[in-house]
């Protein structure tokens, strides 16, 4: 019995968990980024009472582990007589913690508009909305875009927490497969092999794109210590060997 | 309220042992990865590059599993959830710290490395004395990110059934139906473990942001 052709029985009833595994990812993207940026314009703002609940939120989705906010969600909600589908548990716990981090990584690019920008708007007497629209965010979005593909790789990774609440996910096929068959070691090595090469070639297309090295993938510890302005060389180095 | 939080705080010690013990192991495993890294020769280079890609590629609960199911449950090998836990995140961690000290070493002046050849210290020597002691203090903010990391994903261990805070907050869950208010206490308790290392963070970016300027 070797292990291919074990795999090739698996793998019809893995990529549809697959399927399922990038559609939360979509899922959780769609609803948590413009949440995010709500957050980050919100923690941005000049009004200290818009500042501190977005503030408060952020650090709560950024300071508990997903998989906590998921349970959360998954056994909290009955409670309050919702009862909405483990996807649907799955897909708001992790849109949550996708608005934390983006919010994050979108205040990070809006911080980095250097002053003058702003103070030129108001000079010209833009309104609020237009310096946002005109100025501030076509100028962060270029800054914003690496740090966000590395999230997406991340949130595609984290969506194998979702076996916890019996999403039918790709770790969830395995993990079935495997208390079928007892062969832990094929089907949770075939999982693994699924998850690293689309993560894998997310990676190189992320490097391929921007050579100037985007920040590396970390679970859940990126973007951090990264300061807001992108000007300094501090804590950024680049991969310079020594020349 | 009260004995909520005398249920959850069970998994304290746990939480913490787990996230202590994968700490050390990452910090000691992280460290040669980096070193390997930056080597002038491919074939050491290249084990490290893979080792380092292949841990960040899969999803900590999946090497979790790899380990705990397939590696830790053979015949001639059995590992605990809290071995299996820490093997797997002290690993994964390993993975994410090399690149911290990668950055570390990165950020020592060139003129220092060209200094230690100009007083012909070998290459360990240099790495020993000169170059590793000023890397490691750019190291400590990136460190103490990570640890919050670590900390956060020790929740997953609870997951092949380690009696870590969350696994403690599930358990409550099916006696007594009140997610809201377990999670939301278990979450807290989450939070309040991280503040310690924040505040590390925190301190030791102010000390280097006054060493480093005009670095």
């Amino acid at each position: 019995m070797s292990m291919l052709s074990e795999w090739r029985d698996y793998l019809p009833d893995y990529l549809d968990g697959l399927g399922v595994t990038l559609e939360l990812t979509g899922v959780s993207l769609l609803i948590g980024l413009p949440v995010g940026l709500g957050l980050a314009l919100a923690m941005t703002a000049p009004q200290r009472a818009a500042r501190w609940p977005a503030t408060m939120l952020v650090e709560i989705g950024r300071g508990a582990p997903a998989l906590v906010v998921l349970y959360f969600v998954y056994y909290g909600l009955p409670q309050l007589s919702l009862t909405w589908s483990s996807f649907a548990c799955a897909a708001i716990a992790l849109a949550f913690t996708t608005a934390a981090y983006t919010a994050d990584i979108f205040r990070a690019g809006i911080n980095s508009i250097p002053v003058g920008h702003r103070e030129a708007c108001q000079a010209l007497g833009l309104s609020r909305g237009k310096e946002l629209r005109l100025v501030v965010l076509p100028q962060a979005i270029r800054v914003v875009i690496p740090p966000l593909v590395g999230f997406c790789i991340l949130l595609y990774q984290g969506t194998s927490l979702a076996f916890a609440v019996s999403v039918p996910e790709l770790l969830s096929r395995a993990y079935s497969q495997a208390s079928i068959t007892y062969r832990f070691t094929a089907t949770l090595l075939l999982a693994g092999l699924v998850y690293a090469a689309i993560s894998l070639a997310a990676v190189a297309l992320m490097r391929a794109r921007w050579p100037r090295r985007a920040p590396s993938i970390a679970s859940g510890a990126l973007p951090a210590g990264r300061p807001a302005s992108a000007g300094t060389s501090k804590d950024t180095p680049s991969d310079r060997r020594v020349q | 309220m009260d004995t909520l939080l005398s249920e959850l705080a069970a998994g304290i010690p746990q939480t913490i042992a787990i996230t202590l013990a994968s700490f050390v192991m990452a910090a000691v495993l992280g460290l040669p990865l980096a070193v390997l890294r930056r080597s002038g020769a491919w074939w050491l280079r290249l084990p490290a590059v893979v080792v380092v890609e292949i841990l960040r590629a899969v999803p900590p609960i999946v090497w979790l599993f790899l380990i705990y199911y397939s590696l830790g449950s053979g015949d001639w090998l059995r590992l605990t959830t809290f071995q299996a836990a820490v093997i797997g995140l002290g690993l994964i961690y390993a993975a994410h710290l090399s690149e911290a000290y990668r950055a570390g070493l990165n950020a020592v002046p060139a003129g220092q490395w060209e200094a230690t050849r100009a007083l012909a210290l070998p290459r360990g020597q240099a790495y020993a004395r000169v170059i590793l002691p000023q890397a490691l203090i750019v190291v400590v903010p990136p460190m103490a990110t990570f640890a919050i990391a670590l900390l956060k994903d020790s929740a997953i261990a609870s997951v092949i059934g380690a009696t870590d805070i969350t696994f403690h907050a599930v358990q409550l869950t099916q006696q007594d139906l009140n997610g809201l208010g377990n999670f939301t206490v278990a979450g807290l308790l989450y939070i309040a473990l991280g503040v310690p290392f924040a505040i590390v963070a925190r301190s030791a970016d102010r000390v280097l942001s006054r060493r480093l300027v005009g670095s």
